[in-house]
């Protein structure tokens, strides 16, 4: 099973302000132990929301807004996903993710699994989105 | 024990699958025998499972688990010194004797190279895979050993009963220790041998997975899941080694198909009928990243990573007909010569074909009806007689799909050759 570890954006990831030094080599020895336990399957870190953007749907229309957005907690600032053989062992590992901006620094983290295609009952609409998926290719 | 929560008792599990690996490596560097580090590493854990549901569980499982074996494993050394036993076996071993000695010292060792945890991991590896034991042990010991896995699970996965897997392992341990085999690397001339033996046991495990359509539904794609975890640890431990990459870019691209190999019924599948959209895109872009560092280390021309570029190419297709058929021949052509078999052979036969027309593909099947190898696989006929059929020889086609079909053990197999024999496209 796969899980999501999300780290939330602050002030400071949205400043655009390289993490530091000492930051990046904890978060490189985190991953890198996830990787020597073989169970890292991706992992990033996102541009502030002023590089981005948001589409928003409203009574069947659609509307462009950029970046940035106010709303700090609600956006994301990189994410680690991983695949291991149980819920307490992601828990486990979510329990060892560094501090995300810093020992003595606020900052949260979310963990959530991921749907696989087989949690859905087949459909139309699935069908649908596994060709999209498959375009992507 | 004191009330102890179900939680707790999942998430010392949880820790337990992530360390047990490194406990029992460290551990066996100590005491040089692995059945040893594996009872002390497991007596560590029936000490969290008394302590934490109590005491709650500590902010570093891991290193709490590793000091307390260790401790034991101290204790054990003690012991045998007392007995006197074992003194010229710690003469081989300063770390452990001087562990022994000055038993502060060996922390301060440890701190001073944590790193070697990695090298303690690949010795274990080397040992749950030496030569002397049969296949079936190395695997199951690795599962064990490596995996973390219990008895009832390997048996789950191996649909045997767990009386047969509990023996199987303790043999192994023992069988271990009589015949003295050390607890280390390889040395160079041996080493590529033996690596070759670790990636048969790994790419075992994920075939016993991922080939077997009977069994325990949960612990078959589980089998996948912790070969190619185990693959990528190897990786990790042995980065140059280009075969490791292959092995493990090979499982991750057959990986990506999992979910495609069975249609709603439970029935397999051929890859050409699949329905790409349900492959995994994420384990064919890391199974693509895996071939390329294989490659980049000179690697392209090893077995494991010829097999990966195999299925790279049909990864790389779209659909069906935008399958690159003379690539995959001009590999199985290399293949062919690193790793010369009938099978291989009968593989190239099917890419010639799809390439280059039925007729040529004839020629290269009906020298391999000759090979007494292919006496009983029921694929010889099976593709032969399509052939001959894409040539237009209908009764010769007949009676190869009856051939295969009174070959194939699978029912539903034999249902589609019988029904191709009758002339339906089958």
């Amino acid at each position: 099973m796969r899980f999501m570890i999300m780290v939330k954006a602050t002030a400071m990831s949205e400043s655009g302000a390289m993490p530091e030094e000492s930051l990046m080599a904890v978060m490189g020895a985190y991953h890198e132990e996830l990787a020597k336990a073989g169970v890292l399957l991706d992992a990033t870190g996102l541009q502030p929301s002023s590089k981005g953007w948001r589409i928003q749907y409203s009574q069947g229309q659609r509307r462009v807004i950029d970046g940035p957005f106010a709303e700090t907690k609600e956006l994301l600032a990189g994410y680690t996903l991983i695949q291991v053989r149980s819920r307490e062992e992601a828990m486990e590992w979510a329990r060892r993710f560094p501090a995300p901006f810093g020992e003595h620094a606020d900052g949260e983290i979310e963990v959530r699994q991921l749907f696989e295609l087989d949690d859905f009952e087949p459909g139309p609409s699935v069908d649908r989105f596994r060709e999209l998926d498959a375009a992507r290719r | 024990m004191a009330v102890n929560s179900a939680a707790t008792h999942r998430a010392i599990e949880a820790v337990w699958r992530i360390e047990s690996a490194k406990v029992v490596a460290c551990v066996a560097r100590m005491v040089r025998d692995v059945g040893v580090a594996e009872e002390l590493a497991q007596d560590a854990l029936v000490a969290a499972l008394e302590h934490w549901p109590e005491h709650g569980v500590p902010d570093n499982p891991g290193a709490w688990l590793m000091t307390t074996a260790k401790n034991r494993a101290l204790d054990r050394l003690r012991q045998d010194v007392l007995h006197a036993r074992k003194r010229e076996e710690l003469g081989r071993d300063l770390d452990a004797q001087e562990a022994h000695l000055v038993p502060d010292f060996v922390d301060a060792l440890d701190a001073a190279r944590e790193d070697d945890i990695g090298d303690d991991l690949l010795r274990l590896v080397f040992t749950a895979c030496h030569p002397v034991l049969s296949t079936d042990a190395r695997v199951a010991l690795t599962l064990r050993l490596l995996g973390g896995l219990t008895t009832d699970e390997i048996a789950r996965a191996f649909l045997v009963p767990e009386p047969t897997i509990a023996q199987r392992i303790v043999r192994a341990k023992r069988t271990l220790t009589a015949a003295k085999v050390p607890f280390e690397v390889p040395r160079a001339d041996a080493r590529a041998v033996r690596l070759a033996s670790v990636l048969e046991v790994i790419y075992l495990i994920f075939n016993e997975g991922y080939s077997a359509t009977a069994g325990d539904d949960w612990m078959r794609p589980a089998l996948c899941e912790e070969a190619l975890r185990l693959g990528r640890v190897l990786a990790g431990l042995v980065p140059d080694e280009s075969e490791v990459h292959g092995l493990v870019a090979l499982m991750e691209i057959q990986a990506s198909r999992i979910h495609a190999r069975v249609d709603a019924q439970g029935r397999p599948v051929l890859l050409l009928d699949q329905d790409r959209s349900r492959w995994d895109l994420l384990l064919i872009r890391r199974g693509f990243a895996a071939l390329e560092r294989a490659q980049a280390l000179g690697g392209a021309t090893g077995p494991y990573a010829l097999q990966a570029a195999l299925a790279a190419c049909h990864a790389r297709a779209h659909t069906p007909e935008q399958t690159d058929w003379a690539q995959i021949v001009a590999l199985y052509d290399v293949l062919a010569q690193v790793r010369p078999s009938p099978v291989v052979e009968l593989n190239r036969a099917v890419a010639v074909g799809m390439a280059f027309g039925p007729a040529a593909a004839l020629e290269i099947v009906d020298v391999l009806a000759a090979d007494a190898a292919l006496a009983n696989y029921h694929w010889l006929p099976s593709v032969r007689g399509d052939l001959l059929a894409k040539l237009g020889r209908k009764d010769e086609a007949r009676a190869e799909f009856e051939r295969a079909a009174a070959m194939t053990r699978n029912a539903r197999e034999r249902e589609l050759l019988l029904e191709r024999a009758r002339g339906g496209t089958g």
